[in-house]
């Protein structure tokens, strides 16, 4: 527990004094949120745009950060030796990813907060009525998520192409499922993608939490499609990741 | 002295590829051992095995009374491992990194002694990015040393370094001796090895070909060599005998009245022993 907490506070440190994780991890789905309350208008699900908005960036934000950002830290880490180099101290390897995994979480704690904040400055958004369920329900999103971010590092075999890789799963993704807007009108084979995508299905349960009024356990099909997901992760986490660079 | 290391008739391969062939060595406490090698000759295996990064296909290895492929963090507190590559936190400074590998261990030596052992303390607030790459390998050995460990591995600590960072870093060497270490370090430079080894063993295609301090090394050839040059050309002989060959020689050159140019008697180098030792390896 102490070396727990004493690593927890390194990632929390190292995650904000670099440019790049806090400005493309944390503040990224801000400004997008910020361009699309600015361009769409009208209604979505009817409600008023920026609600569903503000709904689907929770859902992007969720994707991008436990997802894309955990596994950017975590092969930016292994390909520069820092994985192998702990795994030479008696800090114990498990305690280590979970510490990694609590501080991306607390990122995006702080990131899912600054969406409602932001969202009441620019457009008066509501509180969510049924915090608790929004909260497990993204926790539960997160934590499916980094599951699948701690298989995908096993994929990736460079620091160099990783972010590519990395967007070019998350952005089609976000575009399928529904982040920026409603799919009723794309194409049919799109939408078809689209119903088996995680995120299509942490969108259903944050939007029936946040517009509709509903609770997690109204949408036992999105949970459950969610936790299958993350099992699927782990698991393939279990078989493929990797502690030491490609050489040596 | 008890051994700090023991290996017995290791072996490690991978796939088809037999990378360690049946190696033995003891390593004293207290001793700096060099395995010394060309590349591929089996030295960083070898060197990841005892840390505990590789597991082995045969043979027995005991590392402080511990079997590394096993070892969990007991094992970890006793040992300081430098890799052969790996880098640190660009965005940290050299006083919090090693503040933050010192976390890991129960009694950690103090940051500050730490930092000024390895020469870092004009450094001790300079982001890790700043650093040049001798400055960088030193920050690799402070935060090897600050769980202080009384086993250090060193894997070829000074390939890419300029001839003065060389110096600077046996120094420091040298001190970590003196502070009681063991040390095992693997290098392909010959000078390094004569410089800083108490005990080497000269490993190729996954053997030990020889072993024995730097002295014995050399020591173990009788052989002298006679070197000179007669009208142009260059003659070598390699004799047991360097008196009778030379007396030989320079009566019967004084007889004719010739010169023998750039006469030169001497005993082989460590290098000399060496190279003919992994000539075939090249």
């Amino acid at each position: 527990m102490r070396l727990f907490r004493h690593q927890l506070k390194w990632e929390q440190l190292t995650f904000w004094r670099s440019r790049e994780s806090a400005v493309f991890v944390f503040l990224f789905p801000l400004l997008l949120f910020a361009l699309l309350t600015a361009v769409y208008s009208g209604h979505i699900y009817g409600k008023p745009a920026s609600w569903a908005l503000l709904a689907g960036m929770l859902g992007y934000g969720t994707a991008n950060t436990a997802f894309a950002g955990l596994a950017l830290i975590l092969v930016a880490r292994r390909e520069m030796g820092i994985l192998k180099r702990i795994r030479s101290t008696p800090l114990p390897p498990t305690t280590y990813l979970f510490a990694v995994l609590t501080s991306i979480m607390i990122v995006f704690a702080l990131q899912a907060a600054a969406l409602f904040v932001l969202g009441k400055i620019l457009k008066s958004t509501p509180w969510p009525h049924h915090l608790l369920s929004l909260v497990l329900a993204l926790a539960l999103g997160a934590a499916a998520f980094a599951g699948l971010g701690l298989a995908i590092t096993g994929f990736i075999r460079s620091l160099e192409g990783s972010s590519a890789v990395i967007n070019v799963i998350v952005l089609p993704m976000a575009f399928l499922s529904g982040s920026f807007g409603p799919t009723r009108h794309y194409p049919q084979a799109l939408r078809v993608i689209g119903d088996v995508l995680p995120l299509k299905y942490l969108l259903d349960a944050v939007n029936g939490i946040y517009l509709h009024g509903q609770e997690l356990w109204d949408r036992p099909t999105a949970v459950a499609v969610l936790a299958a997901w993350g099992i699927g992760g782990m698991l393939l986490a279990k078989r493929n990741f990797r502690w030491e660079p490609r050489e040596g | 002295m008890p051994n700090a290391i023991s290996v017995q008739d290791l072996r490690k391969s991978y796939g088809e590829y037999e990378a360690l062939r049946g190696i033995s060595f003891d390593i004293n406490a207290g001793e700096v051992f060099g395995l010394l090698g060309p590349n591929g000759a089996g030295k960083t295996t070898t060197i990841e095995i005892l840390e505990g990064y590789r597991s082995r296909d045969g043979g027995d290895v005991d590392v402080l009374g511990f079997d590394p492929e096993r070892a969990g963090p007991s094992f970890r507190e006793r040992i300081g491992v430098v890799l052969q590559q790996s880098q640190l936190w660009p965005t940290l400074t050299v006083a919090e990194t090693h503040r933050l590998f010192a976390g890991f261990y129960d009694r950690p030596r103090d940051v500050d002694e730490v930092i000024r052992l390895v020469g870092l303390e004009d450094k001790r607030d300079a982001r890790v990015k700043t650093l040049s790459g001798g400055q960088k390998r030193r920050l690799d050995l402070g935060v090897a040393l600050v769980g202080d460990p009384e086993l250090v591995f060193l894997d070829e600590p000074t390939t890419g370094f300029d001839p003065a960072a060389r110096r600077a870093a046996w120094e420091m060497i040298r001190s970590l001796r003196s502070l009681g270490k063991t040390i095992l370090l693997t290098t392909h430079y010959l000078d390094e090895a004569e410089q800083l080894a108490d005990r080497l063993a000269v490993l190729r295609e996954g053997r030990i070909i020889r072993e024995g301090t730097p002295a014995e090394l050399t020591g173990g050839t009788t052989e002298t060599e006679v070197r000179y040059r007669l009208d142009g050309k260059e003659v070598v002989i390699h004799t047991t005998e360097p008196t009778r060959v030379l007396h030989e020689l320079t009566h019967e050159a004084l007889k004719h009245g010739q010169e023998l140019e750039d006469l030169q008697v001497r005993r082989p180098t460590l290098e000399d022993v060496y190279l003919s030792l992994t000539a075939d390896a090249e």
